[in-house]
């Protein structure tokens, strides 16, 4: 699979790898198929009735990792794509995906990725996402991230989504349903600045007995930039359910945070944090006095902070 | 060599100011120095100004014959000086081992690292990788804020009530690391203590009360009267 310089660090960013190795991928270049490979146990099919594909994980699977990156280096690109993740029962598997925006023209580079999660009996499943963009043109670079969870009896699903830089507009929503014993923990991080706005936006259904569920934001907002954090765990049985949104505000920026939590049962145990604030004073002086410039502090603490 | 020279210093009240210290002038060149006295007789106000953390509203501060009296604090860190606060300070993500490495300035190993929590009575393995948030008791904290300044290695430390909030075990530790501090070859050690046990280790003790000096010497001359209620008695007087 062919990739110029610029396609290969837009996939650095989103996978962490310079190429792949023998774990299955599927790579989406500028609204196409780019490259595929499918292994015996993980098989990748490309949908008929809409843009967009199947990734169906055999029941076992186990130390798996299937990459299916999105780039996009042209301008003016408009990309829609669905795509279904089937993990079989009592697999363990990783699953990176993501989209880098290059856009170096003036016109705006969308992708809208909408992922669908059915996750087997008892199946374990990491899922790392990652949101960047770059690129000096005027053109926009928009992001609207969907993801759909449904998990099984037993399920369990990690999910871990950061967008760091460089994407104009984002609308990320979530949503899940657990079973029986699911759990279900998403950690997020985002950073915005100039006159960028990120609206995210989570809805769990804890419908099964003793499922679970830990969804936890921190982001930071500088310069003019915009957040929403909106979330709502709904407990329907007997379950435990934690919501946290953690900003830090600097500059001229805003956030709004919006946790909500509804219990139906009364063994329904829910908690939700939201704290938003600028960096504390005491924290800059005490690495003042370690020598760093304040400036430099400020990066120490926001780098830490979303670390 | 540090020196302040009619230093005052007025805070900022709803009413007002008020005198925090008053023409406070002395020289410090010893090893190990205890400053004692009172609850808000000035001490934390004093370390604060020597540390640029406040400004003096009036008089100079010398470090080594320079005047550092308008440096910030990142200049006077630079200079040589390190600050231990009272309540050290949590960060969310910031790793044990970030802050320390941040504290020596350089590149450190794994194995740097473990030595100066080791040194701190810390279990060095359990706490590299830990974040310096909430999860961390005070008397851990304080072994860090502890570990941090001998990364740091400066000639001039003044450590802010280190026994604050720890347990009686941790302090029996804290001495025997205050104590290999001062075997050692280094700066000048400040110390705010109310602590017989630090103020025994002292070359010299400074009684602060009311923004003053109460009084001032060799330990061999300050501390009988400390133990045996001569300037307590002064100092519980003003109380």
């Amino acid at each position: 699979m062919e990739l110029n310089l610029t396609q290969q660090n837009l996939l650095k960013e989103i996978t962490g790898l310079e190429s792949f190795s023998l774990d299955a991928f599927n790579v989406r270049l500028n609204g196409k198929l780019h490259g595929r490979k499918t292994t015996d146990n993980i098989d990748i099919i490309t949908k008929k009735d809409k843009p967009g594909i199947d990734i169906i994980i055999k029941p076992g699977t186990i130390n798996e990792r299937v990459d299916i990156p999105v780039l996009i280096t042209d301008t003016g690109i408009d990309d829609l794509v669905y795509n279904d993740f089937y993990i079989g029962e009592n697999s363990d598997v990783v699953i990176v995906a993501g989209c880098g925006i290059h856009n170096c023209g003036d016109k705006q580079a969308e992708h809208d990725g909408i992922h669908t999660f059915h996750v087997g009996k008892n199946a374990r499943v990491k899922y790392i996402e990652k949101h960047y963009g770059e690129g000096d043109g005027k053109g926009e670079k928009i992001l609207n991230p969907t993801t759909n969870i449904e998990i099984s009896e037993g399920g369990y699903l990690e999910m871990e989504t950061a967008q760091i830089k460089g994407v104009d507009s984002t609308y990320r929503k979530t949503t899940a349903i657990l079973a029986d014993g699911a759990k279900l923990i998403i950690h997020e991080k985002i950073m915005t600045h100039g006159h960028q706005a990120a609206i995210t936006d989570f809805a769990v259904d804890l419908n099964g007995e003793n499922c679970g569920a830990h969804v936890i934001s921190r982001s930071v907002a500088t310069e003019y930039s915009h957040q929403k954090y909106i979330s709502k765990v709904n407990g329907n049985n007997k379950c435990n359910g934690h919501t946290e949104c953690d900003a830090i505000i600097m500059d001229k920026a805003s956030v709004v945070a919006i946790p909500e939590i509804s219990a139906n049962d009364t063994d329904a145990n829910l908690i939700h944090e939201a704290a938003i604030g600028k960096i504390a004073g005491e924290q800059l002086i005490k690495l003042m006095t370690l020598g760093l410039t304040e400036k430099e502090a400020e990066e120490q603490i926001v780098n830490g902070f979303l670390k | 060599m540090l020196e302040l020279k009619n230093v005052s210093f007025d805070a900022k009240t709803d009413s007002g100011t008020k005198e925090i210290i008053n023409n406070i002038s002395v020289k410090i060149d010893e090893r190990f120095v205890a400053f004692t006295g009172p609850n808000g007789g000035g001490k934390s106000t004093l370390a604060k100004l020597i540390a640029g953390i406040y400004i003096p509203t009036s008089g100079k501060i010398y470090l080594d014959g320079e005047d550092i009296t308008d440096m910030s604090i990142t200049d006077r860190a630079k200079k040589g000086i390190s600050y231990a606060f009272q309540q050290p300070v949590r960060f969310k993500g910031i790793t044990v081992k970030d802050l320390i490495t941040l504290a020596s300035g350089k590149t450190l190993s794994i194995s740097d690292v473990c030595n100066y929590l080791s040194e701190v009575g810390l279990c060095a393995r359990e706490y590299v990788d830990r974040e310096v948030n909430a999860s961390l008791s005070g008397g851990e904290l304080k072994r860090i804020e502890i570990a941090m300044i001998m990364a740091r290695g400066t000639k001039l430390t003044f450590f802010d009530e280190p026994e604050a909030g720890i347990d009686l075990w941790s302090f029996n530790n804290l001495i025997s690391v205050f104590e290999k501090m001062y075997r050692k070859k280094g700066g000048s050690i400040l110390i705010i203590s109310h602590q017989e046990r630090i103020l025994n280790i002292a070359d010299r003790i400074i009684v602060i009360s009311g923004g003053k000096i109460e009084a001032d010497g060799p330990k061999a001359d300050i501390l009988p009267g400390l133990l045996t209620g001569g300037v307590c008695s002064v100092l519980a007087g003003k109380m």
